[in-house]
């Protein structure tokens, strides 16, 4: 489903992000993705959302080269994959509910479809009743869940997840990974950087090691090791 | 689909607007700024135009006749000035009227009136005022008027002196004053309206610079660049309709209060009056001008944060 086909990345500061990268990852497959900071995981996120380009090789999504779309086909294309980050990155000035609804009006849906599909997900988040919060009135928890509302409410292939628990505490960061098993249990692929050992462990999936730009480590079934 | 999302862009526009109250106010104000400059431009050109004209207006020449003239000699002048297409009024006083004008005009003046009397004839020759439709034309009718077919009957000399040459200095000295004051006065408002749009412009760029997050995430989120545009294009004609709403009434005040001493210095024209009767242009002409600011700076704006 995704390729990196020999994907380098060096800054223009000459700091090497990725060297050589190549792997694929399958339909519904759970990836994690660890290693410590600036190794290069949230560089390979980005890879995938053409938020970089790569200096060297090639990204595929399917069989398209993700970096030789026009800007009109990777509007479409972001719309297939549902993005969640450490920061959050929820629209400040609108509801809980509108940010979601944003994610829907984007891809093209009808009033009547955002209308009943953006309580669903809040509901299926636990948040029916902070709905019309804004952002500034949730916690870092409510805020994660938004953000995983709004990612999985268009039905993306692919959801990507960039440390999603480093600003939670244990018991939200529990949630949040449960939330996102569920998710690749209904036929989502996930792709998760993290560095907490506690949520790769739980998850039990496949895990990639990366460590100064390249890979170390791939193993199916795998724990934290570093 | 189409009209769905012109629906949601506006809409958008709309609470984004209302939600970002004070970004709103204070954008909202400095455009009030710019367009009260703008306003005060049209009306700066009204009151400087009108003088210029009613100076021009003001500008004639007389053309005294010899005491010995004949009146037919006098009105065929006349009339064959009248045909002329420069001049636009011609006044034919006769010798009469001239003395009676005299009198009037010396009444508290004993010395002058019992000279006069020691006379036993009418001393003055009768006058042709005449009228240009530009002071820049009189040239022209003075040579017209000195040429010898016309200034003479039976080879003698019926006109006795034209007080052009007189007036002339005068006439351009003031036409030239009006001229450069009214180019100065428009070239500074010009320099401010250029620095004020400058201003509301990057106003509007620090508006949207904060929600540049914003639009990195819409752009990630899968959203057009007409679709993350549209509402601060939206918000910008708002700016500048509240803005004009303002400015119009600003001026209603500002106008009334210069009214009467804009009538005095201008000669007649009342800015509030003028404000009042043109208002169908005036108002229409701001609400035009900001909404196009507003759009056209929040459009430039939003480009620089698209690009990722």
């Amino acid at each position: 489903m995704i390729y990196f086909d020999q994907v380098s990345k060096i800054y223009p500061d000459n700091s090497i992000a990725l060297d050589d990268v190549s792997f694929t990852i399958e339909p519904n497959e759970f990836v994690s993705v660890v290693g410590h900071s600036g190794a290069g995981k949230t560089t390979l996120l980005k890879m995938i959302l053409a938020e970089e380009k790569p200096t060297e090789g090639a990204v595929y999504f399917q069989s398209t080269n993700i970096h030789e779309l026009r800007r009109n086909e990777m509007n479409y294309f972001r719309r297939k994959i549902g993005t969640i980050f450490q920061d959050f990155r929820l629209l400040p000035n609108k509801t809980a509910y509108e940010n979601i609804a944003f994610a829907m009006e984007v891809a093209g849906k009808t009033d009547e479809e955002i209308e009943s599909d953006v309580p669903h997900v809040l509901e299926l988040v636990d948040l029916g009743k902070k709905m019309w919060s804004f952002p500034h009135q949730l916690s870092g928890g409510e805020k994660q869940r938004v953000a995983i509302a709004r990612a999985i409410v268009n039905h993306p292939d692919i959801i990507i997840a960039d440390e999603p628990t480093g600003n939670l505490d244990p018991i939200n960061t529990y949630e949040i990974v449960q939330i996102l098993k569920k998710i690749n249990d209904l036929g989502t692929t996930v792709i998760l950087t993290t560095h907490n050992k506690g949520v790769v462990d739980v998850v039990n999936k496949r895990v990639i090691t990366i460590e100064s730009g390249k890979i170390i480590r791939d193993d199916k079934e795998g724990k934290y090791v570093l | 689909m189409l009209w769905t999302n012109t629906k949601r862009v506006v809409r958008s526009g709309f609470v984004n607007f209302w939600r970002n109250g004070f970004v709103s106010l204070s954008s909202i104000l400095v455009m009030t700024i710019t367009l009260f400059v703008l306003g005060s431009l049209i009306f700066t050109y009204v009151l400087l135009n009108g003088a210029l004209i009613q100076i021009k207006d003001k500008v004639d020449i007389n053309v005294y006749f010899v005491t010995t003239a004949k009146e037919e000699d006098i009105k065929s002048i006349q009339k064959s000035l009248e045909t002329l297409p420069e001049v636009s009024k011609v006044v034919y006083s006769s010798r009469e009227d001239v003395l009676a004008d005299f009198k009037k005009r010396h009444e508290n003046d004993q010395f002058t009136l019992q000279a006069l009397d020691e006379l036993q004839e009418n001393p003055l020759g009768a006058i042709l005022n005449v009228k240009a439709k530009d002071p820049s034309q009189y040239a022209g009718i003075v040579r017209f008027l000195e040429s010898k077919s016309v200034s003479q009957t039976d080879g003698l000399p019926i006109v006795d002196k034209i007080n052009y040459n007189q007036n002339k200095v005068a006439i351009d000295k003031l036409t030239r004053i009006i001229d450069s004051g009214q180019r100065l006065g428009l070239f500074l408002l010009g320099i401010l309206i250029v620095i004020s749009i400058m201003i509301t412009f990057n106003t509007i760029r620090l508006a949207i610079y904060i929600s540049r997050d914003e639009i990195a995430v819409m752009r990630l989120v899968g959203a057009s660049s007409k679709y993350i545009r549209g509402p601060f294009v939206i918000i910008g004609i708002m700016y500048g309709i509240f803005s004009a709403i303002i400015t119009g009434l600003i001026f209603l005040p500002a106008t009334y209060y210069l009214g009467r001493a804009t009538a005095n210095f201008f000669t007649g024209i009342n800015v509030y009056n003028y404000y009042i009767t043109h208002f169908q242009y005036i108002f229409p002409m701001l609400l035009g001008a900001g909404a196009l600011i507003g759009a056209v700076s929040s459009y430039m704006a939003v480009r620089r944060y698209l690009q990722v």
